[in-house]
């Protein structure tokens, strides 16, 4: 099992926001964490990754690395696609000195093809589109080979052919890296084309879990208002 | 019916009172945060050693880019002081002080408070803003995922460049302020550059060199500390770039001062 959440609570002063959820994520699988805005699906990621502290609970990860891929992409602006990528092989205490010049070289190219930007390893990434920016924050998540991928809303704000690029890789990702992996989204595309399992989390609740195709069913009053995105339902958006 | 409770907590007193507490808090938060990052990146330092080639790159940012406007800055400061000094110094007849009053009041004080204000508002706030831009944009959040101590990264660099860079750029400061204090003695009192020369080697001792550099190193790691803690702890957007900036130079205004204080009263009272 590569990663194991137990009862996780998260409160931010008095408000709970993650209200005792519980999930697992076998290795090769890909989980969707689904939900209106602010019902806490990134937060779910940052707890997992431990950006920030949780209040109750447990995260159980198998060993290895933990990747993140940000809504925003977060690459460094003021480094170039090349010291983007290669920057945990250059700076991280235990692998340092475990790469040579070549080898980090190697490593960068080689994540570059795999996303398809030969050739770009110069560039800024203001001279790079979102979804090229998005693309360059996959080679740099997976460089240090994680066993568990997060990914933060990865097809928010791209073009629909961008999108489905993106979907691939992350079905790609699973196939060939074999990691566990949370993708947190809103795109009914991103879900059925990439998902294996769907979470779908509401007032820090999780309130349904199932199948993609189960999702689709609306066998659920959650379910049901989401995938039709009506406005009357169970769920109340927050003014 | 007003009560008494409610009417205290509308009258202006209570609005004051609450504003400068919450202010009090803030000062007390910023305070405690400077000082557990300034531990802990002293700790990382023993621990995880030193980038050399970000060390390198901010020695060059802190103290090659700050250089013009930090030396104009002095200059100018040094060409005032002069302008209104040497003319009276010479009219009551105390000319040859000028030079030994310039070199003292530069070296001991306007070298390395006018510098540390110059590099607050040229590399501080830069430091604070980009550090800023980094957090919420979520880069720092990346640097942490990528197992990278972002302390360790941004703040090690940073400080140790300000502590290292600062005594070279107020050495030179200084030496372009006395320089430009015997041009403008010469130019509207009519003082010899002999004359401003010899006695300005007069009332300056080896003490006031070293105490000189070792204000201009904690001035230096002070104004970097400062800027890159305010930078790392914003939060909500450009406003929070913009609060962030605000605050590294106003505290790191403060902070020259105060250590400015503390060296007068401990070596020089």
């Amino acid at each position: 099992m590569s990663i194991e959440v137990r009862n996780l609570v998260k409160k931010f002063d008095d408000r709970v926001v993650i209200n005792d959820i519980s999930f697992k994520v076998a290795d090769g699988e890909v989980l969707a964490i689904v939900g209106f805005s602010g019902s806490g699906k990134s937060t779910v990621l940052k707890l997992i990754c431990g950006l920030i502290p949780f209040d109750n609970g447990e995260v159980i990860t198998s060993e290895g690395d933990i990747a993140m891929v940000f809504q925003y992409s977060a690459l460094f602006d003021s480094l170039n696609v090349f010291d983007n990528i290669s920057f945990a092989l250059r700076e991280r205490k235990d692998l340092r000195k475990k790469y040579t010049k070549q080898q980090i070289k190697e490593n960068v190219l080689q994540k570059l093809q795999l996303v398809g930007l030969q050739g770009i390893e110069n560039k800024f990434p203001s001279e790079l589109s979102g979804g090229m920016q998005k693309r360059v924050s996959f080679a740099r998540a997976i460089v240090t080979k994680p066993n568990t991928i997060l990914y933060d809303e990865p097809t928010a704000g791209l073009d629909p052919m961008s999108s489905t690029l993106i979907e691939d890789y992350i079905v790609r990702l699973k196939h060939e890296i074999n990691a566990a992996s949370i993708v947190v989204t809103h795109q009914m595309s991103t879900i059925t084309r990439t998902a294996d399992r769907v979470i779908m989390l509401y007032d820090g609740k999780i309130v349904f879990e199932g199948t993609p195709m189960q999702l689709l069913k609306q066998d659920n009053p959650y379910t049901k208002q989401f995938v039709t995105a009506s406005l009357d339902g169970p769920m109340k958006m927050q003014a | 019916m007003i009560t008494l409770g409610k009417y205290l907590r509308q009258s202006a007193t209570y609005k004051l009172f609450s504003q400068f507490m919450i202010s009090f808090g803030d000062f007390l938060d910023t305070l405690g945060k400077i000082a557990q990052m300034g531990f802990h990146m002293t700790k990382g330092i023993f621990k995880d050693g030193i980038s050399k080639t970000e060390l390198i790159a901010q020695c060059d940012r802190f103290g090659v880019s700050s250089l013009p406007i930090t030396l104009s800055i002095v200059g100018m400061t040094s060409i005032i002081v002069a302008s209104q000094v040497a003319h009276e110094m010479v009219k009551q007849g105390g000319g040859n002080f000028v030079g030994l009053l310039m070199t003292i009041l530069i070296v001991r004080e306007v070298g390395a408070i006018m510098s540390g204000f110059a590099i607050t508002s040229m590399i501080g706030s830069s430091l604070a803003s980009e550090l800023a831009t980094m957090r919420v944009t979520e880069q720092i959040d990346a640097i942490e995922v990528l197992g990278v101590d972002s302390i360790w990264h941004l703040f090690i660099p940073r400080v140790l460049s300000g502590i290292i860079m600062m005594p070279f750029v107020v050495i030179l400061a200084s030496v372009i302020g006395v320089l430009l204090g015997a041009v403008t003695s010469d130019m509207f009192a009519g003082l010899t550059y002999r004359a401003y020369f010899d006695s300005a080697w007069l009332g300056l001792y080896m003490k006031d060199l070293w105490v000189c550099l070792l204000k201009a190193a904690v001035f230096g790691g002070t104004i970097s500390l400062i800027s890159c803690t305010c930078g790392y702890f914003a939060s909500g957007g450009a406003k929070g770039v913009g609060i962030a900036t605000t605050k590294a130079v106003v505290w790191s205004f403060i902070a020259i001062v105060v250590w400015d204080m503390v060296f007068a009263v401990l070596f020089f009272f």
